[in-house]
């Protein structure tokens, strides 16, 4: 097909526009890298020399090793708990009418507008009422009501798109609801489960404004850390850390993508 | 044979949460109306004291301020998002879309802290911009980019784009090139096409993302706590500084009550002024 002219500059101005914005997101991480590598403590570009020794402060300072151990254990555990809790309810709110259904949901799905830091207070202050410790199972039950309605939405489309008939056939022969749950539900909808817990895992992970109210010296997860680092500290430790960060993420992204199609998962993808 | 298998032991887990999730909120009313007992973590009486304090121009300013930053955060992050959207979902090239994907995806993964101190060595006065602008001679001296609005906005925008991008991507993907064939087949430009039918039909994903992009910002602290540095108060950077300066626990309930009521009513007034708009795009 023949464009015209003004068809053709607009398809470019388009491009032009779509690479600028590009360069807009790209910015901050390749700025980061570049100082990342610079060996004095006092940012400058470009660079006079150049050096690994961030990296190796940023693997050698403990509070980095604790806080991402800490972040894994609440992580993990706040996932799980809310893959459980999370597709369980998804499952009852799709199949049944019951008492405070729509109330419930509307409880658990709160969090998605509530923000973080009233979440995070009012778990501190609900623990120093209780005369709760500030340990880790604070910070998970932060985090399991901060990711459940992730969960929730993605258990829930993977109900939607899941063939009743084939839990019918297995009730028509006999089994019983558990065996149907266990041999027939759950290794469908494993695909969108997996991918809920995947989701919630990396939010849990990265979760800062919460868990800097409801963490405390001994459960800081990284991000904590990093913060609390980028207060006492100007040197570039931090931009070797977000470097090591950046790279894991995109290369993990990069690999979901290729294995499960990102933009299936993101729902993105042209119809 | 029970007609709803599971029902009690599906239900009754997010039941518990919901009730903690509902004592942790509680927790924070039953603060805010208590009177402040400086020195201790313990309340006082029963005191209406802290909202009255939110009525003093400091925290006046602050709520103004935050909507204000989040209102210019949604615009020009739905500015540079939609392109980049449409880009990400219309290309015929592979390649492109992951990159694209990818690209806008990554940050989203990051977390706050990540991308804001990124930000932090983009903007100081030694930062990139700064050297990059005084090197190419468009500038003589430094120009303040850190501790100022703009460049919390800046950030911010970096911050929400991902979650934007999926959003309208999403919108996107999910309307009939059939209606733009039949507009190109009776000769409308494809500026003309866009305005009529790319944009209205787009319409509902510009209002989640719009909506989502506001209450992150609005929740969002470590951006406005580092780059601002103090010098741009927020209701969270407030927030916190009472809580964990001050220990003033009751009134940083209060004011986090507020911050809930705001950014709901924020919410559900675009949700109100979006629906015609999506009625019309929905009629289409």
């Amino acid at each position: 097909m023949k464009r015209s002219p003004a068809a053709t500059t607009l398809r470019w101005l388009g491009r032009v526009l779509v690479a600028l914005i590009l360069l807009f997101v790209l910015l901050p991480g390749v700025v980061v890298a570049i100082s990342a590598f610079n060996d004095r403590a006092i940012l400058a570009f470009p660079p006079q020399a150049w050096s690994l020794r961030w990296f190796w402060r940023a693997f050698s300072y403990t509070d980095f090793g604790k806080g991402f151990w800490n972040g894994l254990t609440v992580t993990v555990w706040a996932s799980s708990i809310a893959l459980m809790v999370g597709s369980a309810f998804a499952y009852a709110i799709h199949r049944y009418k019951f008492a405070l259904r729509d109330l419930l949901e509307g409880i658990l799905l709160s969090p998605l507008i509530i923000p973080h830091y009233t979440i995070g207070l009012g778990v501190l202050i609900l623990a120093s009422q209780t005369n709760t410790a500030r340990g880790f199972p604070l910070v998970i039950f932060a985090h399991v009501v901060m990711v459940l309605p992730f969960v929730m939405r993605s258990a829930y489309i993977s109900l939607q798109n899941l063939d009743t008939r084939l839990e019918l056939a297995a009730s028509s022969l006999g089994a019983t609801p558990l065996r149907i749950l266990f041999t027939v539900t759950i290794p469908l909808l494993l695909p969108g489960l997996l991918s809920g817990w995947l989701f919630a895992a990396i939010l849990s992970f990265n979760e800062f404004t919460a868990t800097l109210f409801v963490s405390s010296q001994a459960t800081q997860t990284l991000p904590v850390a990093m913060y609390n680092y980028v207060r006492e500290f100007a040197d570039p430790t931090l931009a070797a850390l977000s470097v090591i960060y950046i790279v894991v993420t995109a290369a993990l992204l990069t690999i979901a993508n290729s294995v499960l199609g990102l933009g299936k998962i993101l729902n993105v993808d042209a119809h | 044979m029970n007609k709803r298998p599971f029902l009690g032991w599906f239900v009754s887990p997010a039941g518990l949460v919901a009730v903690g999730l509902i004592a942790a909120l509680l927790a924070v009313f039953q603060y805010s109306v208590r009177a402040y007992v400086p020195g201790s973590l313990d309340v006082g009486d029963f005191t209406l004291q802290n909202f009255a304090a939110m009525l003093r121009p400091l925290y006046a300013f602050a709520f103004g301020n935050t909507v204000l930053l989040c209102f210019e955060t949604a615009v020009f992050t739905l500015l540079l998002a939609y392109p980049l959207a449409y880009a990400l979902v219309r290309t015929n090239s592979s390649a492109l879309r992951s990159f694209i994907l990818i690209v806008s995806v990554t940050p989203l993964f990051l977390g706050e802290v990540v991308r804001t101190y990124s930000w932090m060595i983009v903007l100081g006065n030694n930062g990139f911009l700064n050297t990059l602008l005084i090197k190419l001679g468009l500038l003589e001296r430094p120009v303040q980019m850190m501790f100022t609005a703009g460049g919390v906005v800046a950030a911010l925008v970096h911050v929400t784009m991902p979650i934007m991008v999926i959003m309208l991507a999403a919108a996107l993907s999910h309307i009939d090139r059939n209606y733009e064939k039949a507009a190109e087949s009776l000769g409308a430009g494809p500026v003309r096409i866009f305005f009529t039918i790319t944009l209205p039909l787009s319409m509902p994903g510009i209002v989640a993302g719009f909506s989502t992009a506001f209450a992150w910002t609005f929740s969002a602290f470590a951006t406005p706590q580092l780059i601002g540095g103090g010098r741009v108060s927020t209701v969270s950077t407030l927030i916190y500084q009472l809580g964990f300066s001050s220990f003033n626990f009751p009134f940083a309930a209060s004011l986090s009550l507020i911050g809930l009521a705001l950014s709901l009513a924020v919410i559900a007034l675009l949700k109100k002024a979006a629906s015609p708009l999506e009625r019309m795009a929905g009629s289409t």
